[in-house]
């Protein structure tokens, strides 16, 4: 972990010469001594104090980005304290179960943590030959996901969603029920809100305490109603307490991120306030090595027993994909899941498109022993039918069914019984990845010639997984079947 | 890089970029360390006493006031033995090195150089004293690896006579192997090594058409838009369609003798995938694990965006080495869009003025400059020999939109072009390159190694299929009109048949083991059988039998099933299979009405 080495004395500042949006910036009289992303205590002229980092500093200038808003503050008296020191955090076991706000402080009534350690909030790069490959299968009983799009542990998989669609309860729910395979390892659950409303924060804070799992779980919480530029602070704050948790500690940590596109929002306030040249609609050119130095402290290290999941969720603006925000997120994630609005329409929960989410790490995920052997065949085969029976409906809706062939008339069927079985699940349903496995065997045989039709399974593979071929000796609830 | 007495001034930081005061007599480019810490960085530009700065790690923490030493020698890499197999950051540290400094996590301000100066290397000369050399000459070989010799080069700025040369025996990259006597009468002793700056193109006697295709292995690149060796390529492709994969599956079967692999800017997870993989995978043309050919250089997403900047380089000075030891060099570079981000993040940084959005005005020039590094060249020395570097580069246009700057500008320069689309990857139609989309610039230069190597039915073969394939784009686009059923039977052949070329031929599955990578003999096989199939179904059909019929015949299941034959067997089975389908006759289908 990256840690100051170097100690100054606080020094205090009073001549701040500029506000202006987001920024403070400080005439520092020549006299330097404040170094490049070290944190200032801004004290108003009515005494209360907020919190700032150097963005920008000569001997004689510091910008200083405002965590907790500009308003209010002056340029006559507002008294500028340099602390000698980047943003840390004081981290520890202790944190579980605690709700903090967006720049680390307990707002749950209960008293200061007293930690095990101080980290840097930026935490360090994790060396690329120091990283295990995740193979480990979640199993989040959702037959969506853990059939077609694969979580595993050390992955991060943002969920692309909109406005109006329920990822919440998606995320909520993944929280609940994700496990590993025949272990009892439970998830250690870290929640970063950013600029979600009180009422989310709240939903999920209940969620939790239902399922009484809140005593593994640590909540940062900005709100929509918190300063903007404090959400710069948030997943950061997060992310280092998982560090600790997952290899420090041993905790297999699920880190929930929401919502990264009100993040970038930030992104985009502080660099428009710095007169930065913009990118594509306004977003800073680095967000993506900004987004980088989130997303990419989820993984898995050698000899160390715990891992990071991330779970990030965006909220698409007009459910578009290309936006720079899933754009740049999509280039560094091994993956996404789709949330669709035209399936939300039509009453499914989840509403999961599997056609344009992907897991990237699931190929090697997947099997015998880890899920079960036909679990690859199965899902490229519900993938490529549901593909083809939603080309079909279009087809369909143009030139109308007269000219389709039986078989395709079956799809047709399929694609239905699909979005209706497999896709759609209770909130409360658990399924198991061998059940999810045989609902799709299940709709699969509604083909009256499984071997021509099916042809993304060979021969073998529907002999003894197909529902009206199994041996009734064999136990097909199990990774070894 | 030994830091010299002279010290500079830290005056300001934003970000990776620092400015420094006190830096009279230092040279652009030259490489300066920053701080107490002595962070790398590099000298970006210069006015009156002033320097700014790129630095190569978090400047998190530095303060105005603080040191600035100078090395006054440009951004360089060590040249010698122990390269392979090895993985480097963007300024070639070896990382596993670093983790056994720092842990896991990567600090700051390690001092590590680029190869290990106590390993043992066992050498054999081939000159003895007295001979005259010139730079490029051979001196001796060190067997790096089960499948590469390690060449060890006079430098190319060197030449005169030998004065002492190290017998056969066991060295270290530090011990002197070589002392030449210049024309001007100097002595200058040579090492195991050499150091050379990364943004300097190394030398070579003479460019060399490109006339030798790069075999891939992958029927989409070999068969329909071959990239020649010396060659320039891109993948440009939004996220999910596949550039890794493919970079990954070029890095794995390419027919060069090293492949460079620059992650740039990606994520981490990939090299971990490449590290643990490549290892364990059989070299197709040497028996060797793949590891024993392959350098690699990660500088992933949230490492320093100043060494992702200059990761690109150090791969292609690395490439640039084995190329002047005589080796056909591939260097995938993934992904320069992230390369060009670094640019134009540094470029914001000194407030230049900004081009197309918002990347730097020399965006161009420098892609440009990048890809003509690549080339068959006869090398330097008094024995030239030939070789090449191919490069190609993934783009990661914003989008999936290739009409962005970093898109447009490499198309200008790279004379390959493999457009990946949105809706193959959607279709798992793999890899999604839009066969009718991309292009190559090379065929007329490549088509008579087709013809003597592989077959002289070759161009003629792919020819047909590719026109079948248009044709296909336009029957599709009537289809989506007016459905299936409207077209005549003649045209619903076409439509089957490049359903075969594109599921059967096209598609390939990069995680099957035999599927994964195709000879060129079997593709020529491959591709004459579906053509075979087209010339018989005509033929049927124009003496009656029922369109529908003839593809439903075990034939074309066969035709399907071809991709997974093993090599040794595929010439006996499709020989055998093209036998049936010549034999099959109209009376074995049913026959249309006669009207």
């Amino acid at each position: 972990m990256m840690t100051i080495k170097k100690t100054y004395e606080a020094r205090e500042f009073k001549t701040v010469t500029e506000v202006s949006g987001p920024l403070m910036f400080v005439d520092l009289k020549g006299m330097g001594g404040v170094s490049y992303g070290e944190m200032v205590e801004i004290q108003t002229t009515v005494g209360e104090r907020r919190r700032g980092q150097v963005l920008d500093i000569s001997k004689d200038l510091a910008v200083i980005q405002c965590f907790e808003g500009t308003s209010g503050l002056e340029t006559k008296d507002t008294i500028c304290r340099f602390l000698g020191e980047t943003m840390r955090i004081g981290v520890s076991q202790e944190m579980l179960g605690r709700v903090f706000n967006g720049r680390g402080v307990p707002i749950d009534g209960g008293g200061d943590i007293v930690p095990d350690k101080i980290l840097d909030v930026n935490g360090a790069p994790i060396n690329p030959s120091a990283r295990q490959y995740p193979k480990e299968f979640i199993e989040t009983g959702i037959s969506t996901i853990d059939t077609l799009l694969t979580l595993v542990r050390g992955q991060k998989l943002p969920l692309f969603s909109g406005s109006g669609l329920p990822h919440n309860m998606l995320a909520a729910q993944i929280a609940r029920q994700a496990k590993v395979l025949g272990t009892d390892e439970e998830f250690a659950v870290i929640f970063s809100a950013m600029g979600i409303t009180a009422d989310e924060a709240r939903f999920f804070r209940d969620d939790f305490e239902e399922t009484g799992a809140l005593d593994k779980v640590v909540l940062f919480l900005n709100l929509a109603d918190d300063p903007a530029i404090e959400r710069l602070l948030t997943p950061r704050l997060a992310l280092t307490t998982a560090e600790h948790l997952a290899y420090e500690l041993g905790y297999h940590v699920l880190v929930i991120l929401t919502d990264i596109t009100a993040y970038a929002e930030s992104l985009r306030e502080v660099a428009a306030a710095r007169s930065e040249v913009p990118s594509r609609r306004g977003y800073p050119g680095y967000m993506y090595s900004d987004f980088s130095t989130i997303y990419e402290r989820a993984g898995r290290i050698f000899d160390r027993k715990g891992s990071i999941t991330q779970l990030p969720i965006l909220t698409l603006p007009n459910y578009d994909i290309t936006h720079p925000v899933p754009d740049l997120t999509g280039y560094i994630t091994e993956g996404q899941v789709f949330i669709d609005v035209g399936l939300n329409r039509k009453g499914l929960y989840p509403p999961i498109n599997p056609l344009p989410s992907l897991s990237r790490l699931m190929k090697d995920t997947i099997g015998k022993g880890s899920t079960r052997d036909d679990h690859k065949y199965v899902a490229d085969q519900l993938y490529a039918l549901y593909a083809t029976g939603r080309d079909l409906r279009d087809l369909v809706a143009v030139v109308g069914d007269e000219s389709l062939t039986d078989t395709d008339k079956k799809i047709l069927e399929f694609a239905v019984l699909f979005e209706q079985k497999f896709i759609n699940q209770d909130y409360h349903e658990d399924r198991s990845i061998f059940e999810s496995l045989d609902i799709g065997w299940e709709l699969l045989s509604v083909f009256d010639d499984p071997y021509r039709v099916l042809k993304r399974i060979p021969a073998e593979y529907i002999d003894k997984f197909h529902p009206d071929k199994r041996d009734k000796k064999v136990d097909f609830n199990s990774v070894n079947a | 890089m030994t830091s010299s007495e002279q010290i500079g001034i830290i005056d300001r930081i934003a970000g990776p970029v620092v400015q420094a005061s006190n830096m009279l007599g230092s040279k652009l480019y030259d490489v300066a360390r920053i701080g107490e810490e002595k962070l790398v960085g590099e000298i970006i530009r210069l006015k009156d006493d002033l320097a700014t700065v790129q630095v190569y790690e978090s400047t998190e923490g530095l303060m105005p006031g603080e040191p600035v030493y100078l090395t006054n020698a440009p951004l360089s890499v060590e040249l010698g033995p122990g390269l392979i197999r090895q993985i480097f950051d963007g300024i070639q540290r070896p990382l596993p090195v670093i983790r056994e400094k720092s842990g896991d996590f990567i600090a700051r301000g390690i001092e590590i150089p680029g190869l290990d100066h106590k390993k043992m290397w066992d050498f054999e000369p081939s000159v003895k004293i007295g001979d005259k050399v010139t730079g490029g000459d051979i001196l001796g070989e060190i067997p790096e690896t089960p499948t590469v010799d390690f060449k060890l080069l006079v430098p190319p700025n060197i030449n005169g006579k030998l004065e002492f040369i190290a017998k056969r025996g066991d060295y270290t990259a530090d011990d002197i192997s070589a002392t030449v006597i210049t024309p001007g009468g100097d002595k200058v002793d040579l090492k195991f090594y050499h150091e050379w700056p990364v943004r300097l193109p190394r030398p070579f006697h003479i460019r060399l058409p490109s006339t030798i295709p790069l075999i891939t292995g992958q029927r989409i690149f070999d068969t329909f838009v071959p990239i020649a060796k010396g060659g320039t390529g891109a993948i440009p492709g939004g996220f999910g369609t596949g550039k890794t994969v493919s970079q990954h599956q070029l890095a794995k079967w390419s027919d060069a003798k090293i492949v460079v692999y620059v992650g740039c800017g990606e994520r981490g997870n990939e090299m971990t995938d490449v590290l643990r993989e490549f290892p364990k995978l059989v070299d197709p043309y040497t028996g060797g694990p793949l590891m024993d050919r392959t350098v690699l250089i990660a500088n992933t997403s949230n490492m320093p965006v100043a060494a992702r900047e200059a990761s690109v380089y150090t791969g292609v000075t690395l490439a640039e080495f084995f190329r002047d030891m005589g080796y056909d060099v591939a260097m995938m570079a993934d992904s320069t869009s992230r390369w060009a981000e670094a640019m134009r993040e540094i470029s914001g940084r000194l407030e230049e003025m900004p081009g197309e959005e918002s990347f730097p005005a020399y965006l161009a020039s420098r892609i440009a400059q990048y890809y003509e590094r690549a080339g068959r060249v006869m090398t330097l020395g008094s024995n030239p020999r030939e070789s090449s570097i191919t490069i190609v580069g993934a783009v990661s246009p914003p989008g999936g939109d290739f009409s962005e700057p970093v898109t447009q500008n490499t198309l200008r320069i790279v004379k390959v072009f493999w457009a990946l689309s949105k809706d193959l990857a959607s279709r798992r139609h793999f890899p999604a390159i839009d066969y009718l989309l991309s292009y190559t610039l090379y065929w007329s230069a490549l088509e008579d190694y087709y013809t003597k190597n592989v077959n002289s039915e070759f161009p003629k073969l792919r020819g047909e299929a590719l026109a079948l394939l248009q044709k296909d784009k336009e029957l599709q686009d009537i289809v989506a009109l007016v459905g299936p059923d409207a077209l005549p039977p003649s045209e619903k052949i076409i439509l089957e048949i490049a359903r075969m070329i594109k599921e059967d031929f096209l598609q390939q599955n990069a995680f099957h083991e035999i599927d994964s990578f195709c000879s060129l003999e079997k593709q020529y096989l491959m591709l004459k059988t579906i053509l075979r199939f087209y010339e018989k179904a005509l033929d049927l059909y124009g003496k009656g039998a029922i369109v529908t019929d003839i593809f439903s015949h075990d034939a074309v299941i066969k035709i399907a099933r071809m991709k997974y034959i093993d090599r040794s067997e595929i010439e006996t089975s499709l020989n055998e299979l093209m036998k049936e389908i010549d034999g099959l006759a109209p009376q074995q289908f049913g026959m249309e009405e006669d009207n």
